[in-house]
């Protein structure tokens, strides 16, 4: 039977997530021919609902104020949970981000409702969907299905692909006019820390450097490949405990778990909780000058070497390919 | 101040997963405090250090959490609450928020501390529902809390960059690694924990209906993921290692 899901974008620095045209994808096949909206909310996100089309929306509803300049529960939860109420959706899809991870679980409580977190695949069985997700850090994995009523889910970026894009595709956006009131919680000041532009958990390749890059410093040559392959730079807790790097770049059980298509670890161990984070990358690599290190075992390709060395060659030849391809 | 964690006890993470009967088997499991709910046991017990009151921990599950409750009381925390779920043969986040909304109904609290997400379940909802079961505001993944008064000001991390929050209590925040460096029990914490008070309640014994606590979602199938080949380890000079790596990537594992 058809159904009609609701579908939260989400945007930052006024551009859509890609995770947002997974969710709109992940829709597509819950609806099962039914209608998928998609919701944006924020200051101002009208430049953004074409591309929500294109991606295979077949409506939209924007809900644009300033008190939803920055993310807050109260502010979305608000602005979403009136969407909800108006459209009675069968299914309400979140990217499973710092938003949705924030926001599903209250809109599920408020209507005592299941909530399928960081599902990273989905199918139907008959008229019921069965999500995938991801247990005790991607060490093991379920099946999981709400019983009954309303359908919600959080999709794990990176995993269900988005429809192929298609710019003819448009159709009616509509304003939902929201009272945003009584914020409890305000956002004083947004601190830029991720030092490029690409975000661990939806970047597609990650460089990610352990205690064997000695230093802050040490993060240069990994830096300088990621830029070049337009990579997001991660790190294992052994180079955030030493103050090597931040925390927020840390990959694993008590950090981000990440599944890129390609990750490159170089001076990383790979200790249980390290692989916990990342050994559901489609594709390793492991740089280590020891040829012990438990990292080879899940590494598609390794290189027994000092990484010192091996890293600025890898980026030599991959300016070299890159260049001529 | 009234000052409540809600913990869970989990796998240590150091366990390798192994599936028996269709269920997670935790047959010669070593257990722990989920790591985010040590940052939460510490912030709770600094917060009470600095501004007075009692640190409550509070955690479902079954007997053996005992064990954990001890070693948050070791830690530092006043008082322990056990509320048994043994005797639940059905249970999911919704459940979970539910027994707890029932226990803190009448409860006095300032702020409720609990990790951002468990180590085996990992869904990160039991904050964020709890705080509106309750109706009151919440701050998830914070790395760094101040109360003046009975404002929270708050550090949070958004996948990366980090947010100022301010709030006011009574407040639900749930911790991020960062916000602290928990304390290891000492010797005599560990000796005085004995003496602490641990109250159990059986679920039942809360103000809750059978009915109104199934749980709304089912788990079908629960499996491991497929092993992974043992990869290739490049050999020869440096140089035409990384060669070679760069030409598999591009054209064997089509990634680049
Ligand atoms: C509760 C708990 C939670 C945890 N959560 C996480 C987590 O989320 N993420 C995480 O990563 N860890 C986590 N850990 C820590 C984990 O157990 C390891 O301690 C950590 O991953 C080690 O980091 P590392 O591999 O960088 O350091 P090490 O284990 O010290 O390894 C450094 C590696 O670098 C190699 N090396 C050194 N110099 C060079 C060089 N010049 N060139 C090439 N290779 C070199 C060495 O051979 C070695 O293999 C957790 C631990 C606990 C107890
Ligand atoms: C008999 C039985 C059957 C179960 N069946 C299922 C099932 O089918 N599906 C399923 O998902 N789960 C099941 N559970 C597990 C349990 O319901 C969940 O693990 C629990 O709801 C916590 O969810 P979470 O791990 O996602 O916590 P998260 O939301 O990730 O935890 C975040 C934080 O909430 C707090 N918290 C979490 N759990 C507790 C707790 N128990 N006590 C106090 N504070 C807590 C902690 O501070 C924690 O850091 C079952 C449990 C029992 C006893």
């Amino acid at each position: 039977m058809a159904k009609k899901v609701l579908v939260f974008a989400e945007a930052r620095d006024n551009e859509l997530r890609n995770v947002s045209f997974e969710a709109i994808g992940a829709g597509k096949e819950i609806a099962a021919g039914g209608e998928v909206i998609a919701a944006i909310a924020g200051e101002n996100v009208s430049s953004l609902t074409d591309q929500l089309f294109h991606y295979g929306a077949d409506r939209v509803i924007k809900v644009e104020d300033e008190k939803l300049k920055n993310y807050t529960s109260d502010g979305y939860g608000q602005a979403f949970l009136q969407i909800v109420e108006s459209i009675d959706p069968d299914a309400i899809l979140l990217p499973h981000t710092s938003m949705g991870k924030d926001l599903a679980p209250r809109l599920a409580s408020k209507l005592d409702a299941g909530l399928i977190s960081d599902a990273t695949g989905i199918e139907l069985d008959g008229e019921t969907v069965v999500f995938t997700r991801p247990i005790y850090s991607g060490k093991a994995f379920e099946k999981k299905k709400v019983k009954e009523g309303i359908v919600i889910a959080t999709i794990r970026p990176n995993n269900i692909a988005a429809l192929e894009i298609d710019e003819s595709r448009s159709g009616e956006v509509f304003e939902e006019s929201v009272e945003i009131k009584d914020l409890r919680t305000i956002v004083k000041e947004v601190v830029r820390k991720s030092t490029s532009g690409v975000d661990l958990s939806e970047a597609k390749v990650i460089v990610a450097g352990g205690r064997g890059v000695k230093s802050e410093e040490g993060f240069e040559p990994l830096q300088e490949l990621a830029d070049l392959l337009g990579a997001a730079v991660g790190a294992s807790r052994g180079a955030c405990d030493a103050d090597y790097c931040d925390y927020s770049l840390q990959i694993g059980q008590t950090g981000k778990v990440v599944t890129p298509d390609l990750y490159i670890a170089c001076g990383i161990s790979g200790a249980i909780q390290h692989l916990a984070g990342m050994s559901n990358s489609k594709v390793i690599v492991a740089i280590n000058k020891d040829p012990e290190a438990s990292i080879f075992n899940v590494a598609d390709y390794g290189i027994v070497g000092d990484l010192f060395e091996v890293v600025p060659l890898l980026t030599q030849e991959f300016k070299k390919v890159l260049q001529t391809s | 101040m009234n000052i409540y964690v809600i913990m869970k006890r989990t796998f240590d993470t150091e366990e390798k997963i192994v599936i028996e009967n269709g269920k997670i088997s935790e047959e010669g499991v070593e257990f722990i405090i989920n790591p985010y709910d040590e940052y939460a046991i510490e912030e709770a017990i600094q917060l009470r250090d600095d501004h007075g009151g009692e640190v409550t921990v509070v955690s479902i599950g079954d007997e053996e959490v005992e064990k954990e409750l001890r070693t948050a009381l070791a830690m530092g925390a006043d008082k322990a609450v056990l509320i048994n779920n043994e005797d639940l043969d059905d249970s999911d986040q919704y459940t979970t928020t539910a027994l707890l909304a029932a226990y803190f109904e009448d409860k006095e609290y300032d702020i409720i501390l609990g990790g951002n997400v468990s180590n085996d379940n990992s869904t990160g909802q039991i904050g964020p529902r709890l705080a509106e079961k309750l109706g009151i505001a919440y701050v998830t993944t914070i790395t760094k809390l101040d109360i003046d008064g009975t404002t929270a000001t708050m550090e949070r991390d958004v996948e990366g960059d980090m947010e100022v929050v301010e709030a006011q209590l009574p407040l639900l925040v749930t911790a991020q690694q960062g916000l602290n460096e928990p304390r290891y029990p000492s010797l005599p914490g560990i000796m005085k924990a004995k003496k602490k008070p641990l109250e159990e309640i059986d679920y039942d014994d809360l103000d809750v209906d059978e009915d109104e606590i199934e749980a709304k979602t089912e788990t079908v199938e629960v499996y491991l993921p497929p092993k992974k080949e043992a990869g290739k380890v490049l050999e020869g000079e440096i140089g035409d290692q990384v060669e070679e790596l760069v030409k598999l990537l591009r054209q064997e594992a089509k990634v680049i």
